[in-house]
């Protein structure tokens, strides 16, 4: 056992494999099927999934349907009840709102959200989309708390809630929309469940964190002040809690917000999500503009608004504008909206927005735009010329087939080839000659990997240096749950996609790590850099996913490289983040000892602040890899070819079993890379 | 064992009295099954070998054979490093933390047989415990803090507001009632706990580590205060420390734990006087004797029952440190009064004479136990 364990700890067992993995190449003409995983050995899990789904759907499909119907009128009464209000009195009580949590600032951005949708002519199918939410956030928010306390009370039912959730957030959310779709039926119905699914794990988290963290004297002293069991939760432990379960509520509204307009993508809901997404598919990007802006202004209102009744708990109601008492409140709004629903029976413009008024600059947009393209159609050409042969070919086939004349301006000569393998080893043994083999193992399998394409890779020694990359940082454990994953993959026949994500997934990391670190450093060394990039974090995370595909998809048109970069946009906002609050948060005791013992300001960062904040930043990087899976489903819809497309092929021609396979297969990916980027965070911290 | 002989004495409480709470073999153990090692009664004999046979076995007795008593009205302190047991002691005097074995009579009625319901009652009613760091509720201001066991217990608001006006201006926090805690300095969040403990007008006052989360100015004007209190109420108080000066200001009688077990009971010039070991004796190495030690404890002996004329009086109970500037160079002799007799005299040379023979056995505690260590060690 030791033995097996000093091989697997060292060099030798790398060095075993990347040979392994050089003559697997060598010897791949003549045994295709150690790159391309044969057919026929996969386990037809398709339609053996499909045939247990129709089972189901024979079986419950009555219940699931009675289920369906319930919410369906529940949902309806909703929508309509917001229908009937005039626009006016909406905007006034959100307005009113902002003004009591939080002040001026958010009443005022709150009305010009708000009135932009009047604007532009579309505030029916924003409130179609508020209408969802509406209901889910309620539901979500109620199921979330008991089953959070559920979690709290039982350290069993702890145990198997923890995963669940876990579950229910990695799996992406194409990838059920089919079953509910199946299960309940067409319409927005299934809006509303998926969004109740996806919405419903931050409350279960947050809940169940912040009844267990109330400081244990405060528990006491209600005990002492002899508090019965159920007056000691409703009374000390919740209330205590207050803050992080309303701050579960704020996480729960946004992804319940996101997930509404992501399902819109199964049509028929008549809300803002479906009208953007049909602009987009009808490349009308003036119109997705203006729609998308309606998303993302519905998506900050509710964040800033949320956030703030969540930041204002802990400082008691003195933090409420006024001071005014919560019941005089109630009656104010109250007032505020029968006054305004009157004043609409006099004034009707209050009541309908006439069409006149209007102001939908589309076709401007739309010129603007194509101008912009076609002016700069060189430059935008070349840069994603540039990235495509240079940067991402070559990770996803490899040297062996991007270099060409027509790409690279010369062929790759079996000359060249034999310098670029020279290199590669020159490397290589001036690394191990330095005494790192990590790195010498590091620039050999980096050097094969972009000879050959990460598609090219034979998957046999592909899965054992995962595993044992897994066994060192993470132990047998991760390393069995490692090559179980993969192997699934594999067995699933969904192996070539799962390649192709990691392909883009990685380099959209890679990127971020880079960029994002760059940046988080400059935020952490300059407060104006912090203060500028600020809004744009904030931006990018509440903005329900698919809106960031907007302004790419207009500029670089469909293909990966869009996809790539919308990638990049979401996922980059972690790394900033976490990469400054690590530089911040190192002690400031350490940096004047290291000032004083004369480092340079370099030197300071390299040698003190880097390696510090380092257990952040890898939590940073484990955020970023998430935030990354997440978009690559949705990226799927600019074309891509990856299990994200496979999950969307499954949506569009109704197939469960292909969507649910691939959508397991990204959940299988998400839950590995955050197993490990956590293990070698452990190592660290 | 120095429990024994160091029952209160002299300055205590009156000993007629029935005690306000009593602690019997009291003991709590963390780990698995700790109940079995209790079925065997010889065991309990020697508690100490209990113990140490527990910890092989990877138990963690917290609190060992604790015994004391509380008498009506006196301020009794727990001391000991962290991890000594103290705060094990005081919950399970309330059940905040169950003891795994013995008896806490408080009034004569063993707490440890009370059913939930009717220790609810007990905590509403007749206990107010003071925490470290104050166990304020976040969300509720300072009256609504303050009525929250009266709230519990479902009073009527104007009822509960009539109640804690007393206790909000015997604690000096006029004119914050609407404050929440986050606004409050770390004093006046201090006084709002003492506050709430004090609202039920409980019997027995349990306080732990109340001002150690305070800065050293605000701590004693924070004990000043305390003793004012406790001057006006007369409650029964249990009181923990780390803090011998702390300790030293407010007890009348002082315990002192190691290990979950009691190593000394007694005045606090008992401990500095007459240490039971060299853990005590360390513990108080650096409290200075003139400040403990009364007139009653430097008498000269065979001294004149009779004052001679002119001779100044002084109280048995004025500290050294007191008599120090009467004695030097201005009278030979202070005539020491107890009640309405006179006890003896102080001259220069008694005192000098107690504090060297103090201060003697103090070093010889220290050294008797230093040669027990090194033997340990060879």
């Amino acid at each position: 056992m030791k033995g097996i364990r000093q091989l697997a700890s060292g060099g030798p067992a790398w060095g075993a494999l990347i040979a392994a993995t050089l003559v697997l190449l060598v010897l791949r003409e003549a045994a295709p099927w150690m790159i391309r995983f044969p057919e026929g050995w996969t386990v037809p899990l398709t339609p053996w999934l499909n045939s247990g789904m129709n089972w189901v759907i024979s079986v419950f499909g009555t219940y699931f349907q009675a289920f369906s119907d319930l919410l369906s009128v529940l949902m309806r009464w909703i929508r309509d009840g917001i229908n009937s209000l005039p626009w006016a009195v909406i905007v006034s009580l959100v307005v009113f709102v902002a003004y009591v949590v939080s002040g001026w600032r958010l009443a005022i951005f709150s009305f010009a959200a708000m009135f932009y949708m009047v604007l532009i002519g579309f505030w029916t199918e924003a409130m179609n989309s508020l209408a969802l939410v509406a209901l889910s956030v309620p539901l979500a928010v109620v199921i979330g708390f008991f089953t959070g306390t559920l979690g709290f009370a039982n350290d069993r039912a702890d145990r198997i809630i923890r995963p669940t959730m876990d579950m229910m957030q990695t799996i992406p959310a194409f990838a059920y929309l089919l079953p509910i779709l199946l299960l309940f039926g067409f319409g927005p119905v299934v809006g509303l469940i998926a969004s109740l699914l996806y919405a419903v794990p931050p409350m279960v988290r947050n809940t169940t964190l912040g009844l267990r963290n109330v400081d244990a004297e405060i528990i006491e002293a209600g005990r002492m002040a002899g508090a019965t069991n159920s007056q000691l939760f409703w009374r000390v432990r919740v209330p205590s809690a207050m803050r992080q379960i309303l701050l579960g509520v704020n996480q729960t509204t946004m992804a319940a917000f996101s997930m509404v307009i992501i399902a819109s993508i199964i049509g028929g809901t008549a809300d803002i999500g479906w009208e953007v997404l049909k602009s987009i598919r009808r490349a009308l990007f003036g119109e997705s503009l203006l729609l998308g802006l309606v998303i993302a202004l519905m998506a900050m209102v509710m964040d800033r608004l949320t956030a703030q009744i969540a930041a204002r708990d802990t400082s008691g109601p003195e933090g409420l504008v006024g001071g005014a008492r919560p019941r005089t409140l109630w009656l104010s709004a109250l007032v505020l909206a029968v006054a305004v629903a009157a004043l609409a029976q006099v004034l009707p413009f209050l009541r309908e927005y006439p069409a006149a008024w209007e102001f939908y600059p589309a076709d401007q947009l739309n010129a603007g735009i194509e101008y912009v393209v076609t002016e700069f159609a060189a430059t935008i050409n070349y840069i994603k010329q540039v990235a495509f042969f240079f940067v991402m070919l070559p990770v996803k086939v490899g040297f062996e087939q991007t270099i060409t004349p027509f790409s690279w301006g010369f062929a790759f000569t079996d000359t060249l080839k034999t310098g670029y393998g020279v290199l590669v080893l020159a490397l290589a043994a001036l690394s191990w000659w330095r005494g790192s083999w990590r790195r010498a193992a590091l620039v050999m399998f980096f050097g094969i990997m972009l000879f050959v394409g990460i598609s090219g890779m034979p998957w046999p020694t592909l899965i054992a240096m995962a595993t044992l990359l897994a066994y060192q940082t993470g132990g047998r454990r991760l390393a069995l749950g490692m090559a179980a994953g993969l192997g699934f993959l594999l067995l699933a026949g969904v192996w070539e996609e799962a390649m192709l994500s990691l392909y883009l997934c990685g380099l959209a990391v890679l990127i971020c790590l880079l960029v994002g670190g760059a940046l988080g450093i400059l935020a952490a060394e300059s407060d104006a850099v912090s203060v500028a990039l600020r809004p744009f974090n904030d931006a990018l995370q509440t903005m329900p996913l698919f809106v960031i595909l907007i302004p790419f998809v207009m500029i670089f048109k469909i293909g990966e490289f869009t996809a790539l970069l919308a990638i990049i946009a979401y996922a980059i906002v972690p790394s900033i983040r976490y990469t400054e609050h690590g530089i911040r948060s190192v002690s400031k005791e350490v940096i004047e000892a290291a000032t004083a013992s004369g480092c340079t300001p370099w030197q300071l960062l390299w040698r003190v602040k880097l390696p510090l904040a380092a257990p952040v930043i890898l939590l940073g990087l484990n955020q970023t890899i998430m935030y990354a899976i997440a978009m690559l489903v949705i990226a799927a819809l600019v074309g891509t070819s990856d299990l994200g497309q496979r999950v969307y092929i499954g949506l569009g021609d109704g197939d469960f079993g292909v969507g649910i396979v691939a959508g397991v297969g990204m959940a299988i990916i998400a839950m590995l890379a955050d197993r490990m980027t956590q293990a070698m965070g452990g190592d660290r911290m | 064992m120095p429990e024994d002989d160091t029952q209160p004495s002299g300055s205590g409480p009156s000993p007629e009295l029935e005690p306000k709470l009593q602690c019997r073999n009291l003991w709590k153990v963390y780990g698995a099954q700790p109940e079995s090692w209790f079925r065997d009664p010889k065991a309990l004999n020697d508690p100490a070998a209990l113990a140490s046979r527990m910890r092989e076995k990877n138990l963690i007795p917290a609190a060992v054979d604790v015994n004391f008593d509380v008498a009506q009205g006196e301020i009794f302190v727990i001391m000991g490093l962290s991890g000594s047991g103290k705060s094990t002691v005081l919950r399970c005097l309330s059940r905040l933390v169950e003891p795994t074995f013995g008896e806490v009579l408080l009034d004569g009625e063993d707490l440890l047989r009370k059913s939930a319901r009717e220790l609810i009652e007990i905590r509403r009613h007749k206990m107010g415990m003071v925490f470290q760091n104050f166990g304020l509720m976040p969300h509720l201001n300072v009256i609504e803090n303050v009525t929250f066991p009266l709230t519990l217990q479902g009073m009527p608001e104007k009822e509960r507001r009539k109640r804690v006006e007393n206790v909000i201006s015997l604690v000096g926090l006029e004119g914050r009632e609407d404050s929440y805690p986050h606004q409050l300095s770390g004093g006046q969040q201090q006084r709002v706990g003492i506050a709430r403990s004090l609202a039920v007008e409980p019997e027995l006052w349990l306080l732990d580590e109340p001002f150690s989360a305070l800065d050293p100015m605000i701590r004693r004007q924070m004990q000043d205060e305390f003793l004012h209190i406790q001057s006006t109420l007369k409650k029964s108080i249990i009181f923990i420390t780390h803090d011998f000066l702390e300790a030293l200001r407010i007890a009348d009688r002082i315990m002192l734990m190691r290990d979950g077990m009691v190593v000394q009971i007694g005045r606090p010039v008992d401990l500095i006087t007459n240490p039971a070991d060299s853990y005590v004796a360390e513990f108080t190495r650096d409290v200075p004797l003139v400040r403990v030690m009364t007139a009653a404890d430097a008498l000269a002996p065979g001294a004149t029952q009779q004052p001679s004329a002119g001779q100044p009086e002084v109280a048995a109970t004025a500290t050294l440190e007191d008599l120090l500037p009467q004695l030097a160079g201005r009278y030979d002799a202070l005539a020491v009064r107890k009640g309405d007799r006179i006890i003896g005299q102080v001259t220069p040379e008694s005192l000098i004479d107690a504090l060297a023979k103090r201060t003697a056995a103090h070093g010889a505690a220290m050294d008797e136990d230093g040669s027990e260590t090194a033997k340990d060690s060879a």
